[in-house]
Order: structure tokens, then C-alpha cells, then sequence
């Protein structure tokens, strides 16, 4: 298969990008989206121009390292990241629209790679429970009903690659957040913390400059790992309580 | 030199008691005046960085990766061993403990074994109160399930994300720890070099890969959990990312590198379809819980897999091992798919595929449970073939998965460099010749939350009242300057052939004469291909940009440079190992019905090999294994 590709191309944070055609000449339909840029950057280097660069690890959809928008799409057409889209999805002789995350707070620093470290921050305020190693109960201890433990499972398989907020208008991550506070707060084992959670992840969402959502489930659409925008009612919900609890100086 | 292992006195069941007992302990006003660094953020890495920095310790992690969430234990997929018996079934410490050594085809270490297996069910509970969503009953109980080489169910697991879970467990205990000011996070940052003073392990310097600056950083330990070596046979089921190189240069500066030729070689993956493919997906070994595997009996038989009736199916691992049937360990299963394939009888393009056919399963059990158990492998597997597992069985065949070759490490989990330590993958200590599922989980976290945190102080309480350790020693400086010629030496060959050719060329004479079946004159012939390979690397190879800036094409020519060097050791050791056992199946030495052929009375040793300058052969240390507690026996899953 032939398709024309239109890459962006941006040579640092700092200069500005653009994008730029390139042919993307005999290509075996088994071949995935990922695998298809290695053979084009492979040819690239061989002419003595610069590959592109794109970031990969896993190659199995589950680590979040992928961070491409193809025509449009973050992540790519199909459920799963961007490693898991497969050429035989296209037709033979397209024009594909391959760009990085656009999102204001995941600035790019070079061609398709963008840095997320604003995620991180998030995380770091609050996306957590705090406990100590060596001090737990017997893991038995405490009973978490089944369709708890589900709906926890459901929230946790956000791998964390951003495409909610770079399919959102608004450049929400209230996906990714209401995805780990859904997670944590739905178990016995986060409710001391619950309404901290909420209130300091939020915050620190705030900080790093993402919007709020106002309902376009373009996040629940893209997201690779199913996450439902129904833990957004979640974070909202215990957001309200934590703000709430510090207002009136409640104990929390 | 000789390795002394350290193993505490006293009876089996006693020593890591006795041990913890005796142990050197660092009073909470000094911890915070050591600096840990610990290279890695997988479960090793992270479980390690965050409980260090709990207890007080100044902890700084790095990784190269974007975030400490994304290091390769996150695609694990089955689940995590431990020693519970919540299933009532007849588990106990010292049966997870002889499950682990037998399968290991008595090559570990008894001691540490049977120290894993103890802290196997601290793991757990530690895990649950960090919100690991394990699967649950509808009474709220935790559930189990089988993996291969153990006849009782005693296998946590979170869907088929496990290692996804347990990750991010540790990550936000590492998040925590950040936030609080006491780990000190270094993304997307490389370690390039290992810097020794004075013959200790006293700081790394590393490559910032989105500036290029390389920098030195001190500390008062070093604990590489770096992760194993399987991407040196280019295609693995292993992340891209993944390499050799945190360990080699630790090798290079003089840490013994054990056991290099034990490789796992998982049996369930999907198989190779072109050489445009970067690497293979693993189909969890939990699927043969309820998958059959079989090939048809008769030779060259490509009617579609339906239209072979029963009798015409040999089901080869319920043939061969009654006992374990399908849940076989996987060095057996996998050389067992290996022998089908080599007589004819493969399914699929080139013959290189076994069936893993769950329809029995769907008709004992119906589709939905089928689906609520393994939904988002058989989605994966679809996605990847344009298959359905529900409706035609799976094609699968072996890849390399795992490693559990390593550096050297005694009890304490340091090397003989003083203050080197090694964690998880990284090291060799407890799977000996072949792990079994669900236990790579296991020793990481172990590793991590349980033996550092103990056995850290052993070295630590030796280095109160030196000079403290700063970037501005010689040491430093010296190593730094190493480092950039490297890396300018990578920028300067100026050649016309990508890094990946020759990663790919690496990986097909390994896979080709270092895989399933070794033989004497494949491995010497291997050792003079991986020569010539990496002299015309060094002449040929197209490092395209600068080393000041983003450059991927740099990053992956350090790594298969190290790749280049690492592969020929490999294959020393594969032929210095004159036996068969576990991952490592040398062809000379096996019995009349084609299983592993041990030879306790020479080989039952770790093989450890220490550097000894460019050109030169490395010279061999072996360290005895002894065994008080097992016997051993001829490894038997009929």
C-alpha cells in the first residue's frame, strides 16, 4: 500500500512547525501505524535527512507513551493507542494527517513528542493513598464487594497518555483526574483521604492550566482504555464535598 | 575473587528472621543524611524509591522514559504469586518455594528463594491497601487463579493488566513520596555510565534525552533496576525502550554479570508475520487456564482448523505431561511447540504457529465468561491478525519474553562492586534457569518493598564519617568525558545504514543459534558473526542530528552498541554451560525422550563473568550452589 503522509514537523519548543509531505511508499497492510513510521524513518536516515521523531514503548497499548493525533483523532481511528492502529484501517493511496497532542499545557518539544510532565504534577498532589510499607492489614481483611472492585478496575485502566485533554475543546483532563479519584475514592481503602483527593487534584489541575468539561465526551470517545466519562459525575461530586468540608471547616 | 553470597546462618525457615534480627540498622537522623540513587522506575524501581524515601532515605529516581508510570513492568498481563492459601487448596510458603526452584530447574539460590516466597504474601496485603484492584468474588473475597508449574491457584491478578496495576500501585507511592520533597524525579533522563570512587559505587552519569546535556550525579548507593536484556534479540515481547545498557556499563566498570545465557522464551505469543515488525505481543500464559493447545497429527495439514476432527488433533502438552497438561512450565512448552513446528506439524504462514483453541472452554462455560476472563487479550489478538479467538483458535508461538540472567548480587542484593546494588530483572538471584509465570511480579515488589529496605543498611553503616561525595571528584569528571566520547565517537561514524538494521541482524543470529536449541559449533558460529556485525556497525552505522538535543536515533545506537557487546558474553556462557536446563537447552545434552539433561556433579553453579579490558576474554567466577533443604531431582511435570 502508498499513502501520502502530512507530518507535522517542529524542530524544538521554541521554533515554530509545520507540516510537511511525505510518501509513504510500499507498505504491507499487517504492518501497524507505529511500524509504518519506523520504515519511513529508516528510509529518511538512509537518504541522509532527519527521521521523525515520535514517541513509543510498549507497542501493546498499555504503557501511554504514544502521544499522536492521526487525522484529527488522538490516538488514532479504533479503540487503543496509536500503536494499536493498524494500516490494513486504511485505504491504499490516502493523504493521513499525522500531529502531536495539542493541548496548551502539554507544550511540544519536538516534531510528534510533547511533554505531559503536567500529569505528573497532578498525580503528585493527591493521586495517591497514604499508607506506609509493612504497616497493612491481611489483604482479606477487608471484604470490597465485587462490583466495587469492578468499577475501581474500570476508573484505574487509564494508562495516562493525555488524549482526553488533547480531544477535549476545552483541553479538560477531567478524565485522567476523575479517572484515578473514581478509582481510589470507590474503595474502602481511599475514603480517609477521599475529599483531600478530590479538592488538591483538582486544584493542581487547575494550576496547570487545563479547562473544565462541559459535557462534549469527545475524552470518552478517544480515550484508549474505555475510561467512561461517568467518573467525571464522580470527581465533580466529591470535588463539591471536599470544597464544601474546607469551607465550612469540617473535619475531612 | 570469590562471591561470597552472604547467606545467613541457621535453618532455611530461620535465616531471613535471623537475618532481620541481626541486621545493621541506620537511626532515622542519619538516613536523611544518605543519598540513594536508584536508576529505573518499573516495579523494582519504583516499589525501592518510594519505600527508601518513606524510611527517610534522599532518593533520587530516574528514568528515560516520560514518566515513571510508563517502565515496562506496566505490560505485564497474568499476575502475581503468593503464598496465601486463600484458596484452601494446600499452598505454603515452602511449596511457592519448591514450585520456584524446581521450575527453575535447580539453578537459584535457596536461600533467596525461600525468602521471596516468604514475603510473597506481605506483598499482597501491602498492594490492596494502596487501592490494587485485584479481581474479586461477589462475597467481596480476593480470587485466584492457576499458572503454569504449580498445581494449586495461588495467582492475584487485576483483568489481564496486572503488572498495569501493581505499577501504578508503586507509582503512586512514588507520587506521593515526590510531592512530599523526598524523591527527587528524573524523567526522560538515561544513565549512561556507572562512577566508581575509590572502588565504590558512588553515582552514575546520565544523558538528559530531550537536551542532551550530560551531567553526574552522586550518592552514597547506586541500585540499578534496570530491567532485563530480552530486547538484544530485536524482536521480543519487551518494550522498545528496554536495553542492556544500565547493567553493562556497571559490567564494564567491573560488576559480575550472572548467568547471561538464561533467557525465557514465552510460549504464547502471536507469531511473527514480517520483517517490517518491531516487536511481538504476548498472549498471557493465564489463557492456558482454559485454552487447549494442540497441532494436527498429521504432517503438512492445512485444512482450516475446524475441519479437523478430534481424532486427528494431538493435544501435545496433555499427551506428553498428564499432570500439568496445558499449564506446563514454559521452557518445557515452549521447546515442546518448537518440536511439533520442526516435525511438520506448525499451522499457519511458514509453519511456525501452534493452536491454543479455547472452544471446549466456551461450551463448558459460555462465551461471557470467556470474555469477563481474558476480553481484552482476545481483543488484542483480533486487532493484531484480524482473527477472532471466539470463533477459530489462536495461533501462538514462542518468543523471548524475559531474562533471568544478571548481575551478580549476594543475600543483601549488592553486587561485588561495594555499594552497586541490583534489583528485580536486573539481577539474576532467584529464578535460576527458568521463571515461572507470575513470579517476575513477585521478586520486583519483593525486591523493592521488602529485602532493600532491610538489607540496604549492611552497606550504609560501613560509610559513616567518610568525605562526602560530590560530582566535583575527579572520578567524575573522568568518567563524564568516557561518556562523551561515546557518544561523539556514535556521531562520528557518519555511515549510511540505520541502527535498526543491525539490531535486527543481532537479534536473528541470536534467535537463530541462541534461542530454543543451542549447539556447540551454532553458538561459535553466533560469537563470530556478533564480531563482524559490530565492526561494521562501527564503520557503517547513519547517527543522522547532534547530541545536544532530542535525538532517538542516538538513543537506540548506545543501546545496540551495548547490545553488540552484550550478545557475544551471551553466547560465551551459553557454551561454557555444557548441560541442558530450564530456558537454556544445549542439544548435546539432553535425554532419550528430548527433556533438558542436567549435570549437577559440574554445572550446578552460577556462572559469573567479570570484565577484563577490550579484546580480552572475561574471566569466569562461579559461585557454588548448595543445596541443605531441597534435593535435587530430575525436573518431572508427567
Amino acid at each position: 500500500m502508498n499513502f501520502h503522509l502530512r507530518l507535522w514537523r517542529q524542530k524544538s519548543a521554541d521554533t515554530p512547525g509545520r507540516f510537511e509531505g511525505i510518501e509513504a511508499t510500499n507498505i504491507t497492510p499487517d504492518c501497524s501505524f507505529l511500524e509504518m513510521l519506523d520504515i519511513v524513518n529508516n528510509r529518511l536516515i538512509t537518504d541522509g535527512k532527519e527521521p521523525i521523531a515520535f514517541e513509543s514503548d510498549c507497542r501493546e497499548g498499555i504503557c501511554g507513551t504514544c502521544s499522536l493525533v492521526i487525522n484529527g483523532v488522538p490516538q488514532g481511528p479504533g479503540r487503543g493507542a496509536a500503536c494499536q492502529v493498524y494500516m490494513r484501517k486504511f485505504k491504499d493511496g490516502e493523504t493521513i494527517f499525522v500531529e502531536p497532542f495539542r493541548a496548551g499545557s502539554f507544550p511540544i518539544l519536538k516534531d510528534l513528542v510533547v511533554n505531559r510532565s503536567a500529569y505528573e504534577r497532578i498525580m503528585r498532589a493527591g493521586g495517591f493513598i497514604s499508607e506506609h510499607t509493612g504497616g497493612a492489614p491481611d489483604a482479606s481483611a477487608i471484604l470490597i464487594p465485587k462490583p466495587v472492585a469492578d468499577k475501581a478496575m474500570d476508573a484505574a485502566a487509564c494508562i495516562g497518555c493525555g488524549a482526553c485533554a488533547a480531544a477535549c475543546p476545552n483541553s479538560s483532563a477531567m478524565l485522567f483526574v476523575g479517572a484515578k479519584v473514581t478509582h481510589l475514592n470507590l474503595l474502602p481503602q481511599g475514603q480517609p483521604e477521599a475529599k483531600k483527593r478530590a479538592r488538591a487534584m483538582v486544584r493542581a489541575m487547575d494550576e496547570e492550566g487545563f479547562g473544565n468539561c462541559s459535557n462534549y465526551y469527545a475524552c470518552e470517545a478517544v480515550c484508549p482504555a474505555s475510561v467512561s466519562a461517568s467518573v467525571i459525575a464522580k470527581l465533580n461530586r466529591d470535588y463539591i464535598k471536599g470544597e464544601v468540608s474546607e469551607a465550612v471547616g469540617a473535619i475531612d | 575473587m570469590i562471591l561470597d553470597a552472604k547467606i545467613p546462618a541457621g535453618p532455611l525457615e530461620q535465616k531471613w528472621t535471623n537475618f532481620k534480627n541481626n541486621a545493621k540498622l541506620i537511626n532515622p537522623a542519619n538516613k536523611r543524611k544518605f543519598n540513594v540513587i536508584v536508576v529505573g522506575s518499573g516495579l523494582a524501581g519504583a516499589s525501592a524509591a518510594a519505600t527508601l524515601a518513606e524510611l527517610g532515605y534522599q532518593v533520587d529516581c530516574f528514568c528515560f522514559q516520560d514518566s515513571a508510570r510508563r517502565a515496562h513492568s506496566i505490560a505485564a498481563q497474568g499476575g502475581i504469586n503468593a503464598a496465601k492459601n486463600y484458596q484452601n487448596d494446600g499452598d505454603s510458603v515452602w511449596r511457592l518455594f519448591y514450585d520456584t526452584i524446581k521450575g527453575g530447574d535447580f539453578r537459584a539460590r535457596e536461600a533467596n528463594v525461600y525468602r521471596l516466597a516468604e514475603v510473597s504474601r506481605n506483598i499482597i496485603d501491602e498492594c490492596v491497601s494502596q487501592g490494587v484492584p485485584f479481581a474479586r468474588e461477589y462475597g467481596g473475597e480476593l480470587t485466584n487463579r492457576s499458572f503454569g508449574g504449580a498445581q494449586v491457584s495461588r495467582t492475584f491478578y487485576a483483568r489481564g493488566q496486572t503488572g498495569q496495576q501493581l505499577l501504578l500501585g508503586a507509582y503512586s507511592a512514588l507520587s506521593a513520596q515526590i510531592g512530599l520533597g523526598r524523591v527527587q524525579m528524573h524523567e526522560h533522563t538515561e544513565m549512561l555510565d556507572l562512577v566508581l570512587v575509590n572502588g565504590h559505587a558512588k553515582g552514575i552519569v546520565a544523558r538528559n534525552l530531550i537536551t542532551g546535556e550530560i551531567k553526574s550525579h552522586a550518592a552514597d548507593t547506586v541500585l540499578l533496576c534496570t530491567g532485563g536484556y530480552g530486547n538484544v534479540f530485536y524482536l521480543s515481547t519487551n518494550a522498545r525502550g528496554c536495553n542492556v545498557t544500565a547493567t553493562w556499563r556497571a559490567y564494564k566498570r567491573g560488576a559480575a554479570f550472572a548467568n547471561p545465557c538464561y533467557t525465557q522464551i514465552h510460549p504464547t505469543c502471536i507469531p511473527v508475520a514480517g520483517d517490517y515488525q518491531s516487536k511481538l505481543t504476548l498472549m498471557s500464559e493465564s489463557l492456558r487456564n482454559d485454552g487447549r493447545v494442540w497441532v494436527p497429527k498429521k504432517k503438512g495439514d492445512n485444512r482450516e482448523p475446524q475441519d479437523i476432527p478430534e481424532e486427528e488433533r494431538d493435544y501435545y502438552l496433555e499427551r506428553k505431561y498428564p499432570s500439568y497438561g496445558n499449564l506446563a512450565p514454559r521452557d518445557i512448552s515452549s521447546r515442546s511447540a518448537k518440536e511439533a513446528c520442526d516435525s511438520g506439524r506448525g499451522v499457519g504462514p511458514g509453519g511456525l504457529g501452534v493452536y491454543l483453541d479455547f472452544s471446549a472452554a466456551i461450551q463448558r462455560l459460555g462465551r461471557n465468561t470467556i470474555e469477563e476472563r481474558y476480553g481484552n487479550l482476545f481483543e488484542m489478538y483480533e486487532n493484531i491478525t484480524g482473527e477472532s479467538a471466539y470463533e477459530r483458535p489462536m495461533r501462538i508461538y514462542p518468543a523471548i519474553h524475559y531474562t533471568m540472567g544478571g548481575l551478580w548480587v549476594d543475600y543483601n542484593l549488592m553486587s561485588n562492586i561495594p555499594g552497586l546494588h541490583v534489583l528485580g530483572e536486573a539481577n539474576f538471584s532467584d529464578h535460576g534457569a527458568n521463571r515461572l509465570g507470575a513470579s517476575a511480579l513477585m521478586q520486583g515488589l519483593a525486591d523493592g518493598y521488602f529485602v532493600i529496605p532491610n538489607t540496604l543498611g549492611e552497606y550504609l553503616s560501613t560509610q559513616f564519617g567518610g568525605p562526602k561525595i560530590t560530582t566535583d571528584l575527579p572520578e567524575f569528571k573522568k568518567t563524564e568525558e568516557e561518556v562523551r566520547e561515546r557518544v561523539n565517537k556514535l556521531l562520528s561514524v557518519k555511515g549510511t545504514v540505520p541502527v535498526d538494521t543491525f539490531h535486527r541482524e543481532l537479534g536473528l543470529i541470536l534467535w537463530d543459534k541462541c534461542g530454543m536449541a543451542r549447539t556447540e559449533a551454532g553458538l561459535k558460529e553466533a560469537i563470530a558473526e556478533i564480531k563482524a556485525l559490530r565492526e561494521r556497525f562501527w564503520k557503517e552505522v547513519c547517527v543522522p542530528g547532534v547530541g545536544a538535543e532530542l535525538n532517538q536515533s542516538l538513543e537506540r545506537a548506545g543501546r545496540v552498541a551495548d547490545f553488540l557487546e552484550f550478545g557475544e558474553l551471551m553466547c560465551l556462557d551459553a557454551l561454557t554451560r555444557e548441560e541442558s536446563c530450564g530456558g537454556h537447552f544445549r542439544v548435546e545434552h539432553q535425554t532419550p525422550d528430548g527433556e533438558a539433561l542436567r549435570h549437577d556433579d559440574t554445572f550446578a553453579s552460577v556462572f559469573a563473568w567479570l570484565y577484563k579490558g577490550e579484546g580480552n576474554e572475561p574471566e569466569l567466577e562461579r559461585e557454588p550452589l548448595s543445596y541443605e533443604a531441597v534435593h535435587l531431582a530430575t525436573r518431572s511435570y508427567k
